[in-house]
């Protein structure tokens, strides 16, 4: 994935682990060619950029897809602007940033932009919406063909009007030619063309100190389908579509345990099931109904046998993720080890170093809880398959159905409609096909829509990890020797910033005992949380301030200037820690943005712990929309106190111990603290992606904050789940 | 299959039900008023909030039964002659959702709290509003939503500055 992650000096530890699944045996040609030629007006094609068909995992492999293309711009006879694009809108403000992008190069207003997303009859190739790339590589194509479209359109009217296109103008939707004050829009001037363009050569787009769309705020374009309740979300869907009466509502057997298997299912019990569409095949046992509480009454009623395995007892947790995975099963890929970075001697440096401490930090397992839960839709019609779903994948997504239903992949459409969040954890396609294979037998389309309880057991969870760390440091407080190594959380931010002459950093894949996968800023969190909090420990150790011993050893202008900012807007210089009051102060880079956070802890006699107050400051170079960015940037910090304070995915025997809301606690209105972010604008930077990297800072300010009120350092996470754990004996 | 008459936004509809369906369903799967949400079917997240005789439930856990010829209103009863309701328009202003899977709860929410509180403090807010998840943790924006539409200039919580440019609606 070379494009998809900055790394300080280009090396990368391990693949991230962005999806879940392996490698299919093959992919057919769609012939996307054909589809555009009979577009009339401008069609602006956009290049992928090299290497993108050369990912490993499924998504990227492509062989006979056109993954050549990344999207397309089309300026339809009547002048309206549409905007393809494989990318999906989670709620990371995707629709409306990209749409900015191009409003800015056409010089047209936001509102005529539409953007067609993740449908992949009509959008090119995307391997996902993850990663926090639309910003800084979709973004910048279709700024790029903006250009190219703006420039085709002065041409045109530079034909019809005989003069030199250089002299024209574009503003308000249409090409001026200011000399003379004639005007024509752009509907005028693509009639009757059938005009298609590819991006060549070097385009030049605004540079950021001159946008005037891009850069400002604006208001999410659909805000209003949203407010009043009628944007339609996956499980919205129907009967839109379909005939009032057709649409039916799935269920799906699931095992009491993971690792269980279908043993047997009594006969008698299906067939008392009238008027419901019973569908075993296999493992699968599904029922389609006309609601879904029948259809969840006909599931109750049937009488299961299962074949159970032994599954991990929730307190091996720790000896589990510190053993080495299992051979991988075939067709499976969950993120694997890619060698030590080492540099100089560790042992050598640590042994003649003045203060050495080392200390082992843990992270649990973790849910993303999107409020609405995996959705699908499936019709089969004329051998096609049609499935609308809330994944940020789609095109992943269309190969998994393809693949389980022998299917040619053009004989699968998959269509995102804007969906409810997903953090990461929508990435694969199992309500898909749970939905395709009911509405197969029965003929009509099937909506499945899972319970929380089935996203709590059955999706998969931000991985748990145990990182240890040894440290040295000189006795002028100058870190000499740092090794850090993480067990089955992933590699992400596994590097550090700080210097340290002598260094060994490693990931080991872990034998986890749950189906884990990507969550907003992936193993980030966990390293920030273990390298901050272990920074922490030297600078209390060496007797110094937590900002001082950062600044002590650190060269990284930008993480320093994140640091300074949060620090100063928060007044860490006067800030006194006592009386039950803790300040924290932590930083971080990835994904080419800098953060630094600021916390205030208040601990009471009783041992609850409040964060009051959270100065962050971001740093992703130049800013697109401020008021969305922060948006996003609160939303990261008030989600990751989540994690950093009580979220915790309990299990036992292949069993998820508190599969409801009631039971798994997630951040509300209460535990907001007052939020306070700083934005440094980089206009010479180009714009990084943002949706993840604010969440990577919070839990070791936390931590530092904790430590700073009470003396106790707490190395677990979550921190605080029964409020402050009582003091060893 | 029991029928019943409900009273949604102003409108009577013959519903057939299940004999244990929630309102819910009713809702959505029935007269396909699908801007009340499902999220976690036990009371805790809010997103299937509706008004029920001018007081917010959890219409999930609400039998449809015993719903049967009292004012319902969901979120797609508050515009009134194609005009947002203020707070429809507060949360639009004031960017007060990413998703937006929970914000018709919140705004139905919301509007019963106005109206027994025409203008509530943030503290107020925040307990009147605790029932709701935002999975996106917009939180301090929902606060300050409410406090518009609530017709006060919200105090800054805490400032908000650094933002290069605040443009736009």
């Amino acid at each position: 994935m070379s494009d998809e992650r900055i790394v300080p000096d280009g090396i990368e530890l391990e693949p991230e682990r962005y999806e879940l699944d392996g490698a299919l045996p093959y992919r057919f040609a769609v012939g996307r060619r054909g589809f555009l030629g009979l577009l009339g007006g401008v069609v602006v094609l956009v290049a992928a950029p090299p290497g993108s068909s050369q990912e490993s995992g499924r998504a990227g492999r492509a062989e006979g897809q056109e993954t050549d293309l990344a999207a397309w711009l089309h300026i339809a006879e009547d002048g309206s602007v549409t905007v393809f694009t494989g990318k999906v809108e989670f709620g990371q403000n995707a629709r409306t940033s990209l749409a900015q992008a191009v409003a800015e190069e056409l010089r047209s207003p936001l509102s005529t932009i539409r953007m067609v997303m993740g449908d992949t009859d009509l959008t090119p190739f995307d391997m996902g919406t993850f990663g926090s790339r639309s910003t800084p590589y979709m973004a910048p194509q279709l700024r790029k063909a903006a250009v190219v479209a703006r420039e085709l359109l002065k041409e045109l009217a530079g034909t019809q009007w005989s003069v030199d296109p250089a002299t024209l103008e574009v503003a308000d939707g249409q090409v001026e030619h200011p000399p003379t004050k004639r005007t024509l829009g752009f509907g005028a001037l693509t009639k009757g063309q059938k005009l298609v363009r590819t991006i060549a050569g070097e385009v030049k787009a605004t540079p950021a100190d001159r946008w005037t769309i891009a850069g400002r705020s604006a208001t999410k374009v659909n805000a209003r389908e949203i407010v009043t309740g009628g944007h339609r979300y996956t499980s919205d869907l129907g009967p839109g579509p379909f005939a009032p009466s057709e649409l039916l509502h799935g269920k799906v057997l699931r095992p009491p345990a993971m690792g269980a298997t279908l043993a047997s299912i009594e006969q008698g019990s299906i067939e008392s099931l009238a008027g419901a569409v019973v569908v075993t095949d296999g493992d699968f046992v599904g029922i389609a109904a006309r609601t879904s509480a029948e259809a969840g009454r006909a599931l109750e009623s049937l009488k299961p046998k299962w074949n159970l395995t032994p599954q991990p007892e929730g307190r091996e947790l720790e000896g589990r993720l510190r053993q080495a995975p299992e051979p991988q099963r075939e067709g499976q890929r969950e993120g694997r080890g890619g060698g030590p970075y080492v540099v100089g001697s560790v042992a050598d440096a640590r042994a003649k170093a003045a203060q050495r401490l080392e200390a082992t930090y843990t992270v649990a397992y973790i849910a993303h809880v999107p409020l609405e839960p995996r959705a699908a839709v499936a019709q089969w019609k004329d051998g096609r398959l049609t499935v609308w779903t809330g994944t940020q994948r789609p095109f992943g997504v269309k190969s998994e159905l393809a693949e389980a239903f022998h299917l040619a992949e053009d004989k699968v459409r998959v269509i995102v409609p804007d969906t409810g969040s997903g953090y990461g954890g929508k990435h694969s396609g199992e309500c898909a096909i749970e939905a395709a294979r009911l509405a197969r037998t029965a003929g009509r389309p099937v909506k499945v829509v899972w319970t929380r309880e089935e996203e709590f057991r059955w999706a998969y969870f931000r991985p748990a990890g145990v990182i240890d760390v040894k440290s040295g440091t000189d006795a002028s407080g100058r870190l000499v020797a740092w090794e850090m190594h993480n067990y089955n959380s992933g590699s992400s931010a596994i590097r550090t910033l700080y210097d340290a002459a002598h260094q060994h950093i490693e990931f080991h894949p872990g034998r986890s005992p749950l189906r884990q996968g990507s969550y907003r800023g992936l193993a980030a969190t966990a390293n920030h949380f273990a390298r901050e909090s272990h920074m922490d420990e030297i600078a209390a150790a060496v007797k110094l301030d937590p900002l001082e011993f950062r600044r002590k050893n650190l060269k990284d202008a930008r993480l320093q200037a994140v640091l300074d900012a949060a620090a100063e807007r928060f007044g860490w210089a006067k800030a006194r820690s006592g009386g039950g009051v803790g300040y924290g102060i932590a930083g971080g880079f990835e994904k080419g943005s800098y953060v630094a956070t600021c916390a205030e802890a208040r601990v009471e006699p009783s041992g609850t712990v409040r964060v009051v107050r959270l100065v962050a400051a971001f740093e992703c170079g130049a800013v697109v929309n401020p008021d969305q960015l922060e948006n996003q940037i609160e939303g990261s910090l008030v989600m990751g106190l989540g994690g950093a304070l009580f979220e915790a995915v309990e299990f036992d025997r292949g069993v998820i111990q508190n599969a409801r809301l009631s039971r798994y606690r997630v951040p509300r209105f209460s535990d907001a603290p007052q939020i306070d972010v700083v934005l440094v604008d980089r206009k010479d930077l180009p714009p990084a992606g943002a949706g993840e990297t604010p969440i990577v800072a919070v839990a070791p300010a936390v931590a530092g904050a904790i430590f700073a009120a009470t003396g106790r350092r707490l190395r677990a996470l979550p921190l605080v789940p029964q409020g402050l754990p009582k003091a060893p004996a | 299959m029991p029928v019943l008459e409900l009273l949604v936004n102003g409108s009577r509809h013959r519903v057939e039900t299940d004999a244990d369906e929630s309102l819910l369903t009713a809702l959505r799967d029935r007269l396909d008023l699908t801007g009340t949400k499902y999220g976690c079917g036990e009371g805790q997240c809010g997103a299937c909030t509706v008004l029920l005789d001018g007081k917010p439930v959890r219409s999930c856990l609400t039998p449809a039964t015993s719903t049967a010829g009292k004012p319902i209103t969901t979120i797609e009863g508050l515009e009134e002659g194609g005009r947002l309701h203020p707070l429809q328009e507060a949360f639009i202003e004031k960017d007060a959702m990413q998703c937006g899977y929970c914000t018709p709860g919140m705004i139905v929410e919301a509007a019963a709290l106005l109206r027994r509180t025409p203008d509530p403090g943030e503290a107020e807010i925040a307990r009147a509003m605790e029932g709701h998840v935002c999975r996106c943790c917009t939180y301090p924006r929902i606060v300050e939503a409410i406090r518009a539409a609530a017709g006060r200039t919200p105090k800054p919580k805490s400032g908000r500055g650094g933002t290069p440019t605040r443009t736009g609606p």
